[in-house]
C-alpha cells in the first residue's frame, strides 16, 4: 500500500517535471521548432474503455512526423470539458508510443474533449470528442468464464433434481476417509482430545469450506463418543463458522450440553505465530487424533511433524498442491486436492452431495474432451482452434 | 559481538524457539505466547488503521457518502453503513437470546466469497490450465516428450480424480498410472521445498553467527 503510494507520487513528481519542463521549452523554444514538425499527430480513436467500470477513456494517435533535426521527447494529452477549452494537460506519453489511458477524475456519463500536443512546439493535433466514459454489465472478454460457470451449474442441478428424485449414484471409496470414524474411536478409548486445523483459509475458501463440512461429521462423533474436539482458528470469521458448525453438530448427536464454545478459538491472523500456537497445543494436551484439512501454506511440514512426534494419528487434506508432498510424508492419511471436496459428500451419504460430486464427475469428463480434442487438432492439424476457443481476456 | 539490543533480543527469541528441537519448555512458551500476541495485537492495529479508518470512519468523517457518484446519494450512505452494521452483527455471539443474528453477516462473507471465487478458480485453475495443456505432441523434437508427458499426466491424473467410477480394469490401471505421476510430482516438491527451508535455516543461522556473535566476516 505504501509503496503503491510512494510510486504515484514519483509518477507524479516526474510528470510533473516533464508538463514544467514543456511550458519553459515551449515557452522559449515551442514556435522556433513549430516548422520542423512536418504533420501534427491526428486522434484516430478516442474510445470509452471496454470491459470495465467506466472512469477511464482511451486515446490512440497517428503519429506526428518531424524533421530528424528535431526529436520531441513525446506527447503532452490534454482534455477539456468544451472543443473550445480550456484545456488541461493530464499525461505525458514518450515519443516511440501513440496509446494513452485516460484515469484522471474521469467522470462517467461526461462529454470529454481531447487534443495531443506535441512537447518543445505549440503543435497540436485537432481537437476530438466528445467521449464519455461508461461501466459495462458484462466483460465480453471473460465470456469463456461465464459459459463454463453456466454448463457446470446446469449439469450440477440437472443431477440434483434426479438425485431429489432418489436416484442412487456410486461413490467409489476413498482412502483416507474411512479411517475417520476410526481415528476417533481411538481418541475416545485414550481418553485424549480431538485436534481440528482448518487451515489458513478464510471462511469462504473452498478448502475451508469442505473442512467445514468434515468437521461436522467428526463433531457429531466426538459428540457421540463423549470426546472434546479442540478447533484452534485462523480467522475470526472461522471461528465464528466453526462454533455454528460444532454447536449444531452436538444438537444433532442429541448431546448440547457437551458444547464448550471454548474449544473453538481464535488465535491469531499470522502464520508463524499461529503454527507455534498449534505445536504447543500439540505438545501440551496431547490429542490422540490431528485433522489438518483445508487450506495449508509452509506450515503444513511443521504442524505435521509435531504431530507425528506426539504420537498422534493424522488425517490431513488440502487443495494446495505445494503443500500436499508434506502431508503424504508426515500424516497417516492425506487426501489430496478434490479428494478433500468429495470427503464431505462421501462421509454423509446424503444424495444431494453425492449429487454435486457426480456432477463434478461430468464437468472433468467435459474437459478431458476438450483436452483431447484441443491436442489433437493442435497435433495433427496444427490448429490453434481449442485455445483460441477458451481465450480469457481480463483487461 | 553485536551491542545492539534488537538484535540481542531477536537472537534470544530465535533460541527459544529452535529449544522446541530438544522439547517443550518454559522458553519456548515464552516465545510461543510472545509471537502470537503481538502478532494479534499487530493485526488489530493494521486493522483499524488500514481497513476501518480509510474505508468507513475518514469517508463519514468528511462527510463524503458519495462513494459511487453515478448512484444516489442514499445508496452512496448505504454502502458506507451496511458493511459497518453487519460487521457489527457479529457482535451479537455475545447475547445468547441474539445469537443467531451473527448468521447473517457469515452467509453474506460465504455468498459474496463464493460469487468472487468460484469464476477465479475456473478462469485460472480450469480454462487457462486447459489451454496451456493443449499442446502439440509430434515427433520432431526432443520437447515433444515433454509435450506427451504433459498431455499423460493430465489425462490420467483427471482420470484419478473421477470418483463416481470404479478403479478397475483399463480405467483402474489409467487412474494408477495418474497417482504414479502425482506422485512424482510431490516427491520433486518435496526436495524443492526442503532445499527452500534450509536456506531459511541457513539464513537465520548466519544472522546468530554474524549479526549477534560476530563469529563469521
Amino acid at each position: 500500500m505504501g509503496t503503491s503510494v510512494v510510486h504515484l507520487a514519483r509518477l507524479r513528481l516526474f510528470l510533473f517535471i516533464i508538463l514544467f519542463s514543456s511550458i519553459i521549452g515551449q515557452a522559449a523554444f515551442g514556435a522556433e521548432n513549430d516548422w520542423l514538425i512536418t504533420k501534427p499527430p491526428l486522434i484516430n480513436k478516442l474510445y470509452d474503455t471496454p470491459n470495465d467500470h467506466g472512469k477511464s477513456i482511451k486515446i490512440e494517435w497517428l503519429s506526428a512526423e518531424y524533421d530528424s533535426a528535431f526529436i520531441p521527447e513525446g506527447y503532452i494529452i490534454q482534455r477539456a470539458d468544451s472543443p473550445q477549452g480550456p484545456f488541461d494537460s493530464i499525461g505525458f506519453v514518450p515519443i516511440v508510443n501513440n496509446l494513452y489511458t485516460d484515469y484522471e477524475d474521469v467522470i462517467n456519463k461526461k462529454d470529454y474533449y481531447y487534443r495531443v500536443a506535441v512537447t518543445g512546439t505549440d503543435i497540436t493535433s485537432p481537437v476530438e470528442g466528445p467521449v464519455q466514459a461508461s461501466g459495462q454489465w458484462f466483460h465480453t472478454g471473460k465470456t469463456t468464464t461465464f459459459v463454463f460457470s453456466v454448463v457446470f451449474c446446469a449439469m450440477a442441478i440437472a443431477i440434483l433434481i434426479f438425485a431429489r428424485r432418489g436416484v442412487q449414484f456410486y461413490i467409489r471409496p476413498i482412502g483416507g476417509i474411512n479411517a475417520i470414524d476410526d481415528a476417533i474411536g481411538r481418541a475416545t478409548e485414550m481418553g485424549k482430545p480431538i485436534l481440528f486445523v482448518p487451515g489458513l483459509g478464510t471462511a469462504s475458501d473452498v478448502a475451508t469450506i469442505a473442512a467445514f463440512t468434515i468437521m461436522e461429521r467428526v463433531a457429531k462423533k466426538t459428540a457421540e463418543y463423549q470426546s472434546r474436539v479442540i478447533v484452534p482458528c485462523y480467522y475470526p470469521e472461522t471461528m465464528i463458522v466453526a462454533q455454528e458448525v460444532v454447536k449444531s453438530a452436538f444438537m444433532d448427536a442429541g448431546r448440547p450440553d457437551m458444547f464448550n464454545s471454548k474449544n473453538i478459538f481464535y488465535v491469531t491472523t499470522d502464520q508463524f505465530p499461529y503454527t507455534a500456537a498449534v505445536n504447543g497445543i500439540m505438545l501440551r494436551d496431547k490429542p490422540a487424533t490431528n485433522f489438518f484439512l483445508g487450506k495449508f501454506y509452509a506450515e503444513s511440514l511443521v504442524l505435521a511433524e509435531t504431530g507425528f512426534e506426539a504420537g498422534a494419528i493424522q488425517i490431513a487434506g488440502t487443495d494446495e498442491p505445494i503443500q500436499i508432498p508434506f502431508f503424504v510424508a508426515a500424516c497417516d492419511y492425506t487426501l489430496i486436492g478434490e479428494e478433500l471436496y468429495a470427503a464431505s459428500a462421501y462421509l454423509s451419504r446424503d444424495p444431494m452431495r453425492l449429487g454435486t460430486l457426480k456432477a463434478q464427475d461430468w464437468g472433468k469428463a467435459i474437459l478431458v474432451v476438450i483436452l483431447v480434442l484441443g491436442i489433437v487438432t493442435a497435433s495433427v492439424f496444427g490448429s490453434d482452434f481449442f485455445i483460441r476457443m477458451l481465450d480469457v481476456n481480463v483487461n | 559481538m553485536s551491542f545492539d539490543p534488537g538484535v540481542w533480543l531477536a537472537a534470544i527469541l530465535t533460541l527459544c524457539i529452535f529449544s522446541f528441537l530438544y522439547k517443550d519448555n518454559p522458553f519456548y512458551k515464552f516465545a510461543e505466547h510472545l509471537s502470537v500476541g503481538v502478532s494479534a495485537g499487530y493485526y488489530l492495529v493494521v486493522l483499524i488503521r488500514q481497513t476501518l479508518i480509510p474505508a468507513f470512519v475518514n469517508p463519514l468523517m468528511a462527510g463524503y457518502w458519495h462513494v459511487v457518484p453515478e448512484l444516489p446519494r442514499s445508496f452512496g450512505i448505504f454502502l458506507l453503513i451496511f458493511p459497518v452494521f453487519m460487521g457489527i452483527l457479529l457482535f451479537a455471539r455475545f447475547s445468547r437470546k441474539w445469537a443467531y443474528v451473527a448468521r447473517y453477516p457469515i452467509a453474506m462473507i460465504w455468498g459474496i466469497g463464493s460469487g468472487v471465487v468460484i469464476p477465479l478458480v475456473l478462469q485460472n485453475h480450469v480454462i487457462r490450465q486447459l489451454q496451456a495443456t493443449m499442446v502439440p505432441i509430434t515427433v520432431q523434437s526432443w520437447a515433444d516428450i515433454g509435450n506427451l508427458f504433459i498431455a499423460v499426466g493430465v489425462l490420467t491424473g483427471l482420470v484419478y480424480f473421477f470418483f463416481s467410477k470404479e478403479h478397475k480394469g483399463l480405467f483402474g490401471g489409467t487412474a494408477k498410472v495418474g497417482i504414479w505421476i502425482l506422485m512424482i510430482g510431490f516427491g520433486s516438491t518435496f526436495g524443492f521445498t526442503v532445499m527452500a527451508r534450509v536456506s531459511l535455516l541457513i539464513g537465520r543461522i548466519i544472522f546468530l553467527m554474524k549479526d549477534w556473535l560476530g563469529i563469521i566476516g
